[in-house]
């Protein structure tokens, strides 16, 4: 009889970190110690605590275990499954701020507990690719309660109520764009679930996809319902081989018990949903791209209006929800609109999941109520800038967004106080940094992403930006002159203007953002030709103080170049400029301190 | 499926194999597997636990193992905590009895006096 439940994460990090051959060893080691009947494995999606994986939870024991490795598994049956004794040194535990007590309870630990959890509801909790695990959560309850008690016109007006906004980064009420497709008439509409997540560093869309495939089929059923439309396409990047596998087994699985397909449910409504691979172009998750790309042409976007809703999809209605929006519909449905706008801001309602990251203690999947504060999550889930090194500021909303700093840290987060700081929420990226970062090199990776990813339709995107990058690469070289940030900050705005979708009109932001939270740093990189933050390796230049130095040659052994010479106890050691790639090694190996870092 | 109550009947049968994954349940009921347990005669117990709660239905209560309670002499040892973190201690436990405990604290609410630790008779 089974008595523990074993769950492992099968989420892209945890897989990419060796957690299938764990879950492969312990099937082993099961079987070995006679286990097989009583121990049930169960792999699931993303937990969120990515920074800890492979990571392994034991119920009902609630115990939590973090960087499993294959050799310890053996120790993990026979010490926990088979005596009781948890593993000490594997498990996560956290201190309470409070009390100084040492929790060992999944929930109770200070990544999760001040979280809540809607979108990631079953992430790390089911096994995704089982629809029965979802079936015993409610699954599909808002599907029933739709097809048999509402009306489509019933189905928008809670999702309205609800409050919902696009979580893609645009932050458009769901409902509005829901209610614009359902007064077209046409004799076919389509609902798309926009899947080409793409901001550096964010992976809430892939999480949840892999996690808990099924509330997105739900939703998009919902969806069709209510705007009077048959059929669906996921149009996913096929960098996501993961998540691509579970839709397709989780689209089986549910036409297999009728909650996809001809006649769900036994009432008159059919819905289909087919995959679109994209090739993990930016500019597809522009909506009329998307469309593009999804009908077999360039993806390039093209002007609005007409609005998908009216014109979008081979021509017809079409709604597009970002995977996140989707993932809160079916409970906004089974629960109700009031439950769901009981949570959050005044004008955002619900949760956000931030993918956190950067110079920050935990990384991973955060998932909290609109209005908590940067500082909780960066502190108090989050737990601070590692090895004790000063906060300098937070990026959020990925190449769209923008930086907050120390003083915006209190600002309860939701869609309209971060544009207001000058910021946006985007698609939840949040990365994190320190007094090591530097702000001109942040908006030089940022604006090299943008010239990547830039479709090349319209030449303020095109040509503007790649000006932008020269000009940024001018600065972190010491090309820089103080004409040149005027002229460059002239440009961002001509950008921002005259560009034709959101990639071009918010390309600039990451560049506007630090010239005006850190004048200051440029200034530093165009006047005085140096980088505080001792990134910029134009700008370094490393010297050893011929009075400190204890002619050890410490540094000229580990000098990868050769660059350093001197004899060894008479004359102090000499960097040669011209051979020296500023890759710091020698400060790091000097005992004496003698190195310094202009 | 081809109704609403289909999708409910299947949920509810499905109910059970992610229950053991509810955090905050009513009562933990813990047995004491460590080496003494065991030669006492722990795994029974457990097993006895384990499927009586499967078949009679019990979703109050995750049934746990721990490590050595620290009375070697009187395992198999159950000990049933309820939500406030007040333990019940049942000693000497066969997995006759273990039946009767769960049937008695966990399904009724009333603790087994006899078999507590309190009234274990050398």
């Amino acid at each position: 009889m089974e008595r523990l439940q074993v769950l492992i994460c099968a989420g892209t990090g945890c897989t990419s970190s060796n957690s299938l051959v764990i879950g492969e060893r312990l099937e082993e080691m099961l079987a070995k110690y006679e286990l097989t009947k009583e121990v049930k494995i169960i792999r699931t999606g993303c937990f969120g605590l990515c920074q800890k994986g492979p990571i392994m939870a034991v119920y009902p024991d609630k115990v939590f275990y973090g960087h499993v490795d294959v050799d310890s598994v053996e120790e993990i049956v026979k010490e926990h499954f088979i005596k009781g004794r948890r593993v000490e040194r594997l498990l996560v535990t956290d201190i309470d701020y409070a009390t100084q007590e040492k929790i060992f309870d999944i929930d109770k630990i200070n990544f999760y507990k001040k979280q809540e959890r809607i979108v990631l509801r079953n992430c790390g909790v089911i096994n995704p690719e089982d629809i029965n695990e979802y079936i015993a959560r409610d699954g599909y309850q808002g599907l029933a309660k739709a097809l048999s008690e509402m009306t489509p016109r019933e189905v928008i007006d809670e999702i309205l109520k609800s409050g919902l906004r696009g979580r893609g980064g645009g932050g458009f009420p769901t409902g509005k764009k829901w209610e614009f497709a359902y007064n077209q008439t046409s004799d076919e509409k389509y609902v798309i679930c926009n899947a080409d997540e793409g901001d550096p560093g964010a992976f809430m869309d892939r999480s949840v996809l892999e996690g808990d495939p099924h509330a997105v089929l739900e939703a998009m059923a919902i969806a069709g319902y209510a705007i009077g439309g048959n059929h669906g396409y996921i149009y996913v990047r096929a960098e996501y081989p993961i998540a691509v596998r579970r839709i397709e087994l989780a689209i089986a699985q549910a036409k297999e018990l009728g909650l996809l397909g001809d006649n769900i449910l036994g009432t008159d409504f059919c819905f289909d949903i087919e995959i679109r691979l994209g090739a993990g172009a930016f500019v597809c998750g522009e909506e009329t791209a998307l469309i593009a790309s999804i009908e077999g042409k360039r993806g390039m976007p093209s002007p609005r209006p007409p609005f998908p809703a009216v014109r979008g999809v081979w021509g017809k209605p079409t709604i597009i929800n970002n995977v996140e929006t989707l993932a809160n519909i079916a409970q906004i449905i089974y629960k109700g609109a009031d439950w769901f706008s009981s949570i959050g801001t005044e004008r955002s309602k619900g949760t956000k999941v931030f993918a956190l990251g950067g110079k920050v203690v935990n990384t991973g999947l955060v998932e909290v109520p609109m209005g908590t504060t940067l500082r909780e999550i960066i502190y108090e889930i989050g737990g601070g800038c590692p090895n004790g090194k000063q906060f300098k500021a937070v990026q959020t909303g990925g190449p769209s967004g923008g930086c907050l700093t120390e003083k915006d840290l209190d600002v309860e987060i939701d869609f309209d106080t971060l544009v207001a700081r000058g910021s946006m929420m985007g698609s939840g990226g949040m990365i994190v940094m320190d007094e090591d970062n530097c702000m001109v090199d942040v908006a030089r990776f940022y604006m090299d992403f943008i010239v990547d990813e830039s479709c090349g339709k319209c030449s303020p995107c095109r040509i503007g930006t790649k000006r932008l990058l020269e000009m940024l690469t001018d600065i972190c070289e010491g090309r820089g002159t103080p004409e040149l940030l005027a002229e460059m900050e002239a440009l961002c705005y001509k950008v921002k203007d005259a560009s034709l979708c959101g990639l071009g009109q918010t390309a600039t932001n990451p560049i506007l953002s630090t010239l005006k939270q850190f004048p200051e740093e440029y200034k530093a990189h165009v006047e005085d030709k140096s980088c505080p933050a001792g990134v910029c390796k134009k700008l370094m230049k490393f010297e050893i103080d011929p009075d400190l130095c204890k002619k050890c040659s410490l540094c000229a052994k580990n000098c990868p170049v050769d660059a350093i010479s001197g004899v060894v106890g008479k004359e102090p050691f000499k960097i040669d400029q011209d051979k020296c790639i500023k890759c710091g090694t020698c400060v790091n190996n000097c005992r004496f301190g003698a190195i310094i870092r202009k | 499926m081809k109704s609403i109550a289909d999708l409910k009947k299947l949920r509810d049968q499905a109910k059970s194999m992610v229950e053991m994954r509810d955090a905050n349940k009513e009562y933990r009921v813990v047995v004491g597997m460590a080496t003494c347990g065991i030669a006492a005669g722990a795994k029974p117990v457990l097993n006895a636990l384990v499927e009586e709660a499967a078949n009679a239905k019990v979703t109050n209560a995750n049934i746990t193992q721990t490590g050595c309670i620290g009375m070697c002499t009187l395992e198999p040892i159950v000990e049933i905590y309820n939500r406030e973190g007040k333990k019940t201690t049942y000693v000497k436990v066969t997995p006759e009895t273990a039946v009767e405990i769960l049937h008695s604290h966990v399904m009724e609410g009333k603790v087994l006096e006899e078999y507590t630790i309190a009234n274990y008779k050398k």
